[in-house]
């Protein structure tokens, strides 16, 4: 059967009966309306039961028609190749509706007004307020995180690249591992214990140590791949020149992978910005604006989108403040995410190992 | 990044004298800011062990108040009423709903994840592929409350159709019969927890679909075998374990998910045999749904409750870990 | 079973860059046939044109015609994947699939043809690895990684793999470049003893070996660094070894360049 198109006197071995180019295409339109049919008169309302049975019709159909016209293995071969691209597709969905979403809803009250006012006194179900309390917390949460987690975490690094031998080197790359794993629960978890032992209320610091802890491990484990990338000539020719180990460690090592350490740093602010749990436990929010992170309950935009949704009982007035907020805080990760990745390029370290 | 870390773990850099050697001038220094730079540095290790010994203590401590109160069986109790005196309160059902939504979570992330990473490394266009391993890169980064909120007012209403659906076709099973109730159970936990973790096993799985040596790919193809037929010969059988520790490190991210779990589940202090009927909770949805009304005692109980989940996470990192270390050791015979 | 390639104005490109210009030549059956040639001639590119791994490359592309025995490789309607369980292929460097056992390695390309029954299967792996010589080495580690055999061993399974689908034409890409001298003369006689049975086509950068173990023997160069490779001439190995008709070609055999 495989010698069905062959016109030659005797047998190719070569040639395989083959589907023309379109059929791919072809197969698609056809299980797209026949799935489309199918859901109509069945009945079906929601679309993404349409488009699961187009998708099964679509697979399905491949591998019958490839099949019969090209054998089995040929068939498994498409059937392999649709069913990457159905995933692909079907994983695009909801991917595409988060972002469409957050965008077309958050842009109705995502204003001047609403980023420079505070919640204050309006009451959840009403329209108005804004996020400027919520972006004071955060802003100070993450910066007081940041100078905790970042400088011990860039030290923690150049002691595993630069001194690190024996077990206490080990010990600590093995933990660094295991803190990468802690859910931000547990971290907030951990520092709520420490305020019930010494009966503190909640306030924004509180939030920072957490956050810190979670961003310490991140920023060990880019630090130390960036100064793993410093060419060892570096440090020899330095010390050769008689320059002491630490001084060529901040004027050699630091300098040549100062643009990758940031991207590390960076990219782990960015990640701490966006924690709710730990700063719900810690932190507890706020409606009033709190400039102090050492006293009193702070907000924070994470937060205030977990209890513009949560305590306000279906408000949509909360429900539009949630997605501006929720807007407003991917547009912060993003733009950290970006400039980062944008150092990292350009700061991207020449030589190779 | 955790793949990038094991290569380089695998391979040192080799150009001699090795760090290793450089290393060894740190023993004799003498100079005050050598001495002072070292202990800095070795400082801010040592404080990472103590902070990682202090939350095994501290919450092992509080935990440990709250247990010795407790009326309930710890691990078999499903209540959880801390502020009752004395309180009954165990992790049974958080245990069970953690659990489930995970494997759900996994059992829908893992195959298209890998699905998508193939798509990326070995069929989609070169054009396209660059550009979307950026967007996904970009959409590991968002918040989970982001997530979360999404889930809530925009999945759950979607998810009617499916359960109705479900329910028509599968409800004689058990696993999918549904009382018509608000779809916020374990089914549509598990669906948005596949949705979050799709990013990260996808980055993963692709960083190590893309090491596959070309020539164990073009051993396959001068076999004579179609394009999934390499895919299977060479390049699964190379990434197995790289995918197997991608999925560990999205389980362990599923399984301490907190505000997505949190704005979606209806929780439910019971344990149903049913993925579409309120039923369970999870350890982490639970601390943050209880908190606000807990007191001193009910939050050492959810600490408690913390533990066992820091505990958990511990043994599936561990894993993970275990997994990438045995690569290690047999994927450099040959490359 | 082993089969003639005959090649027409053959031209090569990756991307825009153009590998190779406007080959022609035949390549017997039951022969060996030796490219020799500078690095960056085209040899290797040309080689794998012969069995359409060249567009495995992105960017790779070909023009021209390769018949063998009287049907083009790239015509209309010609599967890619048949041409190559026709013609096989030894690569540069030994890659045994590191998953598999040395058994399931040879069996590989079997298993992708369809169901053979485990006796079948037994009989085909032996007398493969018989026929790369490697049997009596690896006989009673038939379960051991691929991995674990020595560069030459290696290779030697390698071609095991590739002479267990029975191809029409065996081609190798600087098999021994990578292997020791001992490794070397094993392959070289296995070479000696396959042509019985296929259409060898070798590349090699060793024109002693090209010596020994060719037939008939092909010289590539290019006229500059970023010009295309071209086919000099080709011929009996004995003749281009003591009286090539080209200048250039006595040039590059007697060490003036290259």
């Amino acid at each position: 059967m495989s010698n069905a198109l062959v016109t030659d006197k005797r047998p190719s071995t070569l040639r395989a009966a083959s589907l023309p180019k379109w059929t791919p295409y072809a197969i698609a339109a056809g299980s797209l309306a026949l799935g489309i049919g199918i859901s109509a008169a069945a009945d079906l309302h929601s679309k993404i039961q349409w488009g699961l049975i187009a998708a099964i019709l679509f697979v399905l159909g491949t591998y019958g028609i490839a099949a019969r016209v090209e054998g089995r293995r040929q068939a498994k071969d498409r059937v392999a190749t649709s069913l990457v691209w159905v995933a692909f597709l079907v994983a695009l969905i909801p991917l595409v509706s988060l972002v469409w979403v957050t965008i077309s809803r958050g842009v109705k009250v995502l204003n001047v007004y609403f980023l420079t006012h505070s919640m204050g006194v309006v009451a959840d179900s009403e329209p108005g307020g804004g996020i400027y309390h919520a972006i004071i917390g955060s802003l100070e949460q993450v910066g007081l995180a940041t100078l905790i987690g970042a400088p011990i975490g860039v030290m923690t690094a150049i002691y595993l690249v630069e001194y690190g031998r024996g077990r206490l080197a080990s010990a600590v790359t093995f933990f660094v591992d295991v803190m990468t794993g802690i859910p931000s629960i547990v971290a907030g978890l951990f520092i709520l214990s420490l305020m019930l032992i010494f009966k503190m209320q909640p306030f924004g610091f509180a939030g920072s140590l957490a956050l810190a802890i979670l961003m310490m491990p991140v920023v060990v484990r880019s630090t130390e791949e960036m100064l793993k990338l410093v060419p060892n000539e570096l440090r020899e020719a330095s010390l050769a020149l008689g320059v002491p180990k630490w001084r060529t460690i901040l004027k050699v090592v630091l300098p040549t992978s100062i643009g990758g350490i940031t991207t590390g740093i960076m990219l782990a602010i960015a990640r701490i910005a966006g924690e709710t749990a730990p700063v719900l436990l810690l932190v507890f929010g706020n409606p009033f604006i709190n400039n102090n992170p050492f006293e009193g309950a702070q907000a924070s935009l994470p937060l205030y989108i977990y209890q513009q949704y949560s305590q306000s009982a279906g408000a949509n007035a909360a429900y539009d403040r949630a997605w501006a907020a929720s807007l407003t805080l991917i547009a912060f990760v993003m733009i950290l995410n970006l400039v980062a990745r944008g150092i990292a390029r350009w700061k991207a370290p020449k030589a190779g190992r | 990044m955790d793949i990038s870390t094991q290569t380089t773990d695998a391979s040192p850099p080799t150009p001699e004298p090795s760090v290793a050697q450089l290393k060894g001038n740190a023993r004799g220094a003498t100079r005050p800011g050598d001495r002072i730079f070292l202990g800095l540095s070795r400082g801010s290790g040592i404080l990472l062990l103590v902070i990682m010994a202090a939350i095994a203590v501290f919450l092992t401590y509080r935990a440990s108040l709250a247990i010795s109160k407790d009326h309930g069986n710890f691990l078999t109790t499903f209540e959880w009423n801390t502020n009752l005196t004395p309180p009954s309160f165990g992790i049974a059902v958080l245990a069970f709903g953690t659990v489930v939504s995970s494997i759900i979570a996994m059992a829908l992330a893992v195959p298209v994840a890998v699905a998508i990473a193939l798509f990326l490394t070995h069929y989609a266009p070169r054009k396209l592929s660059g550009p979307i391993a950026y967007v996904i890169d970009l959409l590991a980064a968002v918040p989970s409350i982001v997530y979360g909120l999404w889930g809530a007012l925009i999945l759950v209403p979607h998810m009617q159709g499916l359960y109705g659906w479900l329910n028509d076709y599968l409800g004689w099973t058990g696993i999918f019969s549904w009382d018509g109730g608000a779809p916020r159970a374990m089914l549509t936990v598990g669906i948005l927890l596949a949705i979050m973790i799709l990013p990260i096993i996808t980055n993963v799985s692709r960083e190590v679909f893309r090491q596959v040596p070309r020539m164990h790919e073009e051993a396959a193809l001068a076999l004579g075998a179609t394009r999934w037929e390499v895919v299977r010969m060479s390049v699964l059988p190379f990434g197995r374990s790289g995918v197997i520790s991608a999925s560990m490190l999205g389980l362990g991210r599923a399984l301490g998910e907190t505000m997505a779990v949190a704005t979606v589940l209806s929780p439910s202090y019971d344990i149903q045999a049913s993925l579409l009927d309120p039923g369970g909770g999870t350890f982490a949805q639970n601390i943050a749904s209880k908190f606000g009304e807990a007191t001193e005692q009910g939050r050492d109980a959810l600490i408690a409750s913390g533990l066992v989940l820091f505990v958990i996470t511990l043994l599936v990192n561990g894993a993970a870990r275990a997994i990438i270390a045995r690569r290690k050791e047999y994927s450099g015979a040959n490359a | 079973m082993a089969k003639r390639i005959d090649v027409s104005g053959l031209t090569a490109y990756y991307g825009s860059h153009k590998a190779i210009e406007d080959i022609s030549m035949t390549v017997e059956p039951r022969s060996v046939t030796a490219f020799i040639g500078p690095s960056g001639c085209g040899k290797s590119t040309f080689l794998r044109t012969l069995n359409r791994m060249h567009e495995v490359t992105p960017g790779g592309r070909v023009e021209g015609k390769v018949l063998l025995d009287d049907e083009d490789l790239y015509g209309a309607g010609v599967d890619p994947v048949s041409v190559r369980r026709e013609v096989g292929m030894v690569f540069q460097r030994p890659n045994p699939f590191p998953t598999m056992s040395i058994f399931e390695n040879v069996a590989a390309g079997l298993r992708l043809n369809g169901s053979y029954k485990k006796a079948q299967l037994n009989d085909i792996v032996e007398k493969s690895l018989k026929g790369a010589n490697l049997w009596n080495e690896v006989k009673d580690r038939l379960n051991k990684p691929g991995s674990g055999l020595s560069g030459g061993q290696q290779q030697r399974l390698c071609i095991a793999r590739a002479i267990a689908v029975e191809p029409k034409v065996l081609l190798m890409d600087e098999p021994c470049s990578a292997l020791d001298p001992i490794s070397t003369l094993a392959i070289e006689d296995l070479i000696g003893e396959l042509k019985e049975r296929f259409t060898i086509v070798i590349v090699t950068h060793n024109m002693q070996q090209a010596a020994r173990v060719s037939d008939r023997t092909a010289f590539f160069n290019l006229a500059a660094v970023g010009q295309p490779g071209r086919l000099i001439e080709i011929d009996d190995t004995e003749r281009i070894f003591s009286n090539p008709s080209v200048q250039a070609t006595e040039d590059y055999i007697s060490g003036r360049f290259g």
